[in-house]
């Protein structure tokens, strides 16, 4: 599904990675580690199509539609609620039963009743809840995730781990973390930057 | 049509966000009122009174400006814009939506301006209120275009005046001779045609402006 | 090249102030085709996404910004010798220009405060492609405000037919000046190769 050959990323005169090969096939669970500005957020936004390559090839076989990206911002409207944020999401999305699927996933991230308060109001780990909310909407294939427990409380991440492990086998994901222990047991390959 | 259903979706999006946090419109309407009064001491005892009809203008630009330096604050602070991109959507409803909530908020502003300057200054007819409305849509078209591009940047509200107002001083022409001169039809004509050209053009390359 | 800048003092007709006319019309002319070039090296750039177009593109800006100034200069030059001021706001050309220098000057300040990388190039082949648009409609909004603003006081004598001998003299200038462009570019294209080529290399060897 992902397939990169020789790699590279540079931000003006810098550069976060070179020479990166790389393999996913469908349904793998890659779990990608390294040092703080090793380029794993650059490899995620580089696979979600928000970063062009310097150098090298890389192809990504899944349309926009079929992706849900997860980046250390929620991606989401401080001064809007979270239901308006996920509806605006949801029309983009084209997402069909709107409605429903927010609701369902507001509850199953224990979201529900902080529905309509600003994201503003809302503490880090619910904004990061709220963020994995957005980036599971629209039952993406191919899930690229940011450091998806950052920020999150024990409960969070007892929820995200059963996300995960629901998803895992049914999808392909890139899951960048600096915990890999974590998803370990869901993991069916890594990478690890320098 | 999801084409329009997007550009429904995010218009919506940016007048709801504009209504809950009431910032940028009050201070269009202050600014512009604000000018007029300057306008009013800078103006020399023996101007004429069509040199007010310039200045109006002058105003105008400069309202468009100030809410153009607002227009995509929000989606670059919590690098919505990305969450945006990323949709299926085409990138030019972003465009659109966008530059209709920028013409609303101008329009909102002129609404309160172009009575002030009729009170103020001279009257405002039938001919004016048309150049002030195809200019509009010229100055939101170009303009949200620009603040997309200047939001990427590191200079950002430094940029957008340097990048707006040349492109813009067509407009000026436009609406100035639309006010002032006997036969306003071939400025009416000339800001069409602006706004055609570069609001095709402000379509088409606004996908190239927010992705890589 | 070098023979156009010599040509022109041998063909003084109409007496000294004249000849600026010879540089002044090809150097503005030139500076279009700069600008029609940035702007082409942009739709390359937007159409294909191969970076080494962005690279070209920018030159040409550069390129164009500079015979920009000279028109400037010339023409004011000219204004100055033909009716003794340094400026006009009747002369449409010098107007055009002032126009194009202030948006083109801002391409630098976009280019400056903008980290280089696909997104920066994506945003310059844009806006060049904004400017060659911009010239046509500024020339047009020009002319319709010379009704309005300021009265056409002065004569242009160049609208006339040239003679042979001047045409000539004129399309060897012009000649010489895209040929001066051309150079200047290709210099400062490969100048520019040379200093990515080095830090590339640099890199490799890291």
């Amino acid at each position: 599904m992902i397939r990169a050959r020789a790699l590279e990323r540079r931000f003006g005169e810098k550069r976060v990675f070179r020479g990166l090969d790389l393999d996913v096939a469908e349904r793998d669970f890659l779990v990608v580690t390294g040092p703080n500005g090793s380029g794993k957020s650059t490899l995620l936004a580089l696979c979600a199509g928000l970063l062009a390559p310097t150098r090298g090839e890389l192809e990504v076989r899944a349309s926009r539609e079929r992706i849900g990206y997860l980046a250390h911002e929620p991606l989401v409207y401080r001064e809007l609620s979270a239901f308006e944020n996920l509806d605006l999401y949801g029309r983009l999305y084209r997402i069909p039963e709107r409605r429903e699927r927010i609701g369902m996933l507001l509850e199953r991230f224990g979201l529900w009743d902080a529905r309509h308060e600003r994201v503003s109001a809302l503490s880090r780990g619910m904004q990061q809840r709220l963020a994995l909310c957005r980036a599971l909407l629209h039952e993406p294939e191919l899930l690229l995730l940011d450091e998806p427990y950052a920020g999150l409380d024990e409960a969070g991440a007892l929820l995200l781990d059963g996300e995960l492990a629901a998803l895992g086998g049914s999808r392909t994901c890139l899951v960048a973390t600096h915990d890999p222990a974590r998803v370990a047991g869901l993991a069916t390959s890594s990478l690890a930057l320098v | 049509m999801t084409y329009l259903a997007d550009i429904a979706a995010l218009a919506r999006k940016d007048l709801l966000l504009e209504l809950r946090s009431r910032d940028t419109v009050p201070a269009m309407v202050l600014f512009v009122v604000s000018a007029l009064v300057v306008f009013n001491f800078s103006l020399p005892a023996d101007s004429g009174d069509l040199a007010a009809y310039g200045l109006l203008w002058v105003a105008i630009v400069f309202t468009a400006l100030l809410g153009l330096t607002r227009a995509f604050v929000a989606e670059r602070e919590q690098r919505v814009l990305d969450g945006l991109v990323l949709t299926p959507a085409d990138r030019s409803t972003i465009w659109i939506g966008k530059g209709i909530a920028v013409l609303a908020f101008l329009l909102l502003a002129e609404v309160v301006a172009l009575p002030a300057f009729a009170l103020f200054f001279e009257p405002v007819d039938a001919t004016l209120v048309a150049a002030v409305l195809l200019a509009d849509v010229g100055l939101a078209a170009v303009g949200t275009l620009l603040a997309a591009m200047a939001a990427a940047s590191r200079a950002r509200e430094l940029l957008l005046p340097l990048l707006f107002l040349p492109l813009v001083i067509p407009i000026v022409v436009g609406g100035v001779g639309a006010s002032v001169d006997d036969d306003p039809a071939r400025y009416l004509g000339f800001l069409v045609l602006y706004d055609l050209i570069f609001a095709i053009l402000s379509w088409a390359s606004f996908e190239y402006v927010v992705t890589e | 090249m070098a023979l156009a800048f010599y040509w022109v003092p041998d063909a003084p007709e109409e007496g000294f102030r004249q000849r600026i006319f010879y540089i002044h019309v090809p150097v503005a002319l030139t500076a279009y085709a700069c600008f029609g070039w940035a702007a082409w090296k942009g739709l390359r750039l937007l159409w294909t996404r191969e970076q080494h177009h962005d690279l070209e593109s920018y030159t040409a800006v550069h390129m164009g910004v500079i015979f920009g100034i000279l028109t400037l200069v010339t023409g004011s030059i000219w204004a100055r010798t033909s009716w003794g001021v340094w400026w006009s706001w009747g002369e449409r050309q010098l107007v055009l220009f002032l126009i194009l220098f202030l948006f083109y000057s801002a391409y630098f300040m976009l280019r400056y405060s903008t980290e280089p990388g696909p997104r920066r190039a994506n945003m310059s082949a844009v806006y060049a492609l904004f400017g060659v648009v911009l010239i046509p409609v500024s020339f047009l909004a020009i002319r319709l405000a010379e009704g309005l603003i300021h009265p056409v006081v002065f004569d242009r004598d160049v609208g006339e037919n040239l003679a042979t001998s001047q045409l000539l003299t004129f399309i060897v200038c012009f000649a010489g000046m895209l040929a001066l462009a051309a150079s200047l570019y290709t210099n400062e294209l490969t100048g520019k190769r040379l200093d990515a080529r080095l830090r590339e290399l640099r890199e490799a060897l890291e």
